[in-house]
């Protein structure tokens, strides 16, 4: 016994000591790792590629900025979980716990306001700010501002389209050169016996669709953007929310979003599309790049109307790049955003993501005429001129759950559930009810 | 600990005298052995009481505030406030619904279940060891792993279900019923693959129990010419009533908890929402933190509460060894 001790004493401190080099080695490590190139992480959305830098995704971007940088940074990037409620999730945890890697995010714009709102977002350099509004769709700058300021990067901006089959649309004698209305649709898909895809899972897709019907209306989900928990005023319990109801209600009721209507979401509906059982589809512009085979007989549209006399509200989607505030390397994270948001990364990584550009000027570079043929990204940019963003609110999070939950299932959807979902997320909002 | 707390035959040989009256005074030795006891296990139960007391006084503290983690300014104390406003939530009951029908379906079933296989276990022989295996695969599979296979399996687009139901009931039934689209049959769904998950440790528990009985007194019984429901019921059931309780309360107590299969079968559509997914979902998603400790408060008073009511029930002390 007496002696084993010395020996035992001498194993933990070899132990100790090994452990402390580790920490020390570890936090070497976390900063400027090869001789003052800063490394700067960005915490990306799934895509293309994902963390894989050959496919042209935002690992690619990240490649080609470090490089272009000089040396003086080097992109790192972190996948994000899937959909956009968990890409939140993890975002706001790193966010809230003050993690100084938050350096640059890929942030779904409904969630730009809250992130604003609780000050986990960097100010953005006013000598940068001219860079990041130039050139861009106008739907791309509304999204990235809060309280009149820009507060984040506009990266890429989505539009949902309506796809459809040629054939089949002018079996159902639909002109599809002029806007169509959703009643229209509904009739088409009546007669050709076809199903309509669409997305209303208990999701946020299913606000996207929700949002656009209400605004095609004329109406808004959100009367006061901006406005504190007890003070927001809704516009859900109008005619407007009553005409989206109706659709929904009628495309369920008729089968017509197919048999597992309440559990579709952009991939399930994409799948109906692409088995032929869906001949319509509205889903985002990546559609056309995911359809495998012979596409000569599918076109794509703006979104079709909620009312005949009224233009279309397509959904507005994509991503802003925010800096986080506790970032240790600010200055340098919008260097990199400016980079990664630069005309010819826009263009780039629209052809070869599919996922659409916030500059005007990609629309008519060669390469990404070539992966939207047939007019479809003119369509595309024509549509972000027409968008409509869901609705701005640090809450947003809340609205979208109660708007989900009182849509769901869409089968039952009545004239009732517009007045019924503004009252509960208006008591949700003011701490009276659980969400 | 006790052992070496109380002074026993041993421990007093060593010329200790012995007290008058009253507590027995400790000898050194005695002393000395609860010292290096207290020595020993103290850091362990320090860092104990901090990972599961801290937490739960905290829990608590944060109950009776309403807080947003994204608007720390506003957060104000409200007292018990949020305590009323889930009991009074009919989302709170309509989740409280939803968990008490899953336990008690599941736990039903699985108890009858799972005796029958724990049964056949233990009068089978030759190939023991192999069936006890093959008993525990579906539990060593992850939950959220079984989750999605059900969700697959019972899904319109990819599940086999309807496929076998038509093909049974000969066209009866339709090919594409949508398991998922309502809360009832969304719940059968979610309490089979609850059922198929845990029913092998259910039946391993009860064959713990089982092995408990005393051959001897099934053998009486027979001789005294009770039938085989008699032995069941008044020698076999009672002589593993330790084992029954335990596999009853960890399986409640585990049902109530229930997450990962509705999580990823509906997302708590469709009235779906068990308690669990209420606690996540307002810390997690909507990071209130003030709501979602009082439903967590709770959820944890409920899991007291049927523990007690089990143990009380059931006329077991557990410490006691069990008879």
């Amino acid at each position: 016994m007496q002696k084993a001790a010395p020996r035992r004493r001498g194993t933990a401190l070899a132990l100790a000591a090994t452990m402390a080099a580790s920490l020390g080695l570890a936090a070497c490590g976390s900063d400027d790792s090869a001789g003052g190139k800063k490394t700067l992480t960005w915490y990306i959305n799934p895509d293309v590629g994902n963390a894989d830098a050959s496919k042209g995704g935002q690992a690619t971007l990240a490649k080609e900025c470090s490089a272009a940088s000089g040396g003086k940074y080097q992109i790192n990037v972190q996948l994000l979980p899937n959909s956009a409620s968990d890409q939140r999730i993890q975002l706001l945890r790193r966010l809230a716990a003050g993690d100084p890697s938050m350096d640059l995010m890929s942030i779904d714009p409904v969630f730009v306001a809250e992130f604003a709102q609780a000050g986990y977002l960097a100010p953005v350099p006013a000598s940068l700010e001219p860079q990041f509004k130039e050139d861009r769709v106008q739907s791309a700058v509304d999204a990235s501002t809060w309280k009149g300021k820009l507060v984040a990067v506009p990266f890429w901006s989505n539009t949902q389209l309506l796809w459809y089959r040629k054939s089949v649309a002018a079996k159902a004698g639909l002109d599809m050169t002029k806007p169509v209305t959703w009643d229209q649709l509904i009739a088409a898909a009546k007669t050709t016996k076809s199903d309509i895809g669409v997305q209303a899972a208990l999701y946020e897709g299913y606000v996207v669709w929700i949002n656009a019907l209400v605004a095609g209306a004329g109406g808004k989900i959100l009367e006061n953007p901006g406005a504190e928990g007890t003070d927001t005023k809704l516009g859900l319990d109008s005619p407007a929310g009553r005409d989206a109801a109706r659709i929904i209600s009628t495309i369920a009721k008729a089968g017509l979003g197919g048999p597992a209507m309440g559990g579709n979401q952009e991939t399930e509906s994409l799948d109906m599309f692409a088995g032929k059982k869906a001949n319509f589809l509205v889903n985002w512009p990546y559609t056309y790049g995911a359809l495998t085979g012979d596409k000569a007989d599918v076109a794509a549209t703006i979104y079709p109307r909620t009312v005949a006399d009224k233009d279309s509200a397509p959904p507005y989607g994509g991503i802003q790049i925010g800096v986080g505030s506790k970032s240790k390397n600010p200055t340098l994270a919008y260097q990199a955003a400016a980079c990664v948001t630069n005309q010819k990364s826009q263009a780039e990584y629209m052809a070869k993501s599919g996922n659409p550009a916030s500059r005007k000027a990609s629309y008519t570079d060669p390469a990404v005429l070539k992966a939207f043929p047939n007019g479809i990204a003119a369509t595309i940019s024509k549509s972000l001129d027409q968008a409509v963003p869901r609705p701005q609110s640090q809450y947003y999070g809340d609205i979208s759950t109660g708007l989900q939950q009182r849509f769901s299932p869409p089968g039952a959807v009545t004239q009732q559930t517009p007045k019924s979902a503004q009252k509960f997320i208006l008591d949700v909002l003011k701490g009276d009810a659980l969400l | 600990m006790s052992t070496i707390a109380e002074p026993t035959p041993e421990s007093t040989e060593t010329s200790a005298p012995l007290p008058k009256a009253g507590r027995p005074k400790l000898t050194d030795r005695a002393k000395g052995e609860r010292n290096l006891g207290w020595r020993l296990a103290g850091p362990a139960f320090i860092i104990m009481l901090l990972v599961t007391l801290y937490p739960i006084a905290y829990a608590i503290y944060l109950s009776l505030f309403s807080y947003r983690l994204t608007d720390p300014d506003a957060r104000r104390f409200v007292f018990l406030q949020n305590y009323v406003t889930s009991l009074t939530d009919p989302l709170f009951w309509q989740a409280f619904i939803t968990t008490f029908v899953i336990v008690v379906v599941t736990l039903v079933i699985e108890l009858v279940l799972g005796m029958a296989i724990a049964m056949l276990m233990n009068k089978i022989v030759i190939p023991r060891r192999t069936l006890r295996t093959i008993v525990l695969i579906p539990y060593a599979i992850i939950t959220v792993v079984s989750a999605f296979s059900w969700l697959f399996a019972a899904s319109v687009d990819t599940g086999f279900f309807n496929h076998w139901l038509h093909a049974f009931t000969f066209g009866g039934f339709p090919l594409d019923y949508d398991w998922f689209g309502g809360r009832w049959s969304s719940l059968t769904i979610i309490s089979l693959s609850e059922i198929w998950k845990t029913t092998p440790f259910m039946s391993l528990l009860l064959l713990a129990g089982l092995a408990q009985v005393d051959g001897a007194m099934e053998e009486a019984a027979k001789v005294d010419g009770a039938t085989w429901w008699q032995r069941f019921y008044k020698v076999i059931l009672p002589n593993m009533k330790a084992a029954l309780m335990v596999a009853v309360l960890f399986r409640t107590l585990d049902a109530v908890r229930i997450y990962d299969n509705p999580q990823v079968m509906t997302g708590g559509a469709n009235k779906t929402m068990t308690l669990s997914m209420l606690v996540s979902n307002e810390t997690i998603n909507r990071v209130e933190i003030g709501m979602g400790s009082a439903l967590a408060v709770i959820l944890f008073i409920i899991v007291l509460i049927i523990a007690a009511l089990f143990v009380r029930g059931f006329k077991v002390d557990l410490t006691g060894g069990g008879k």
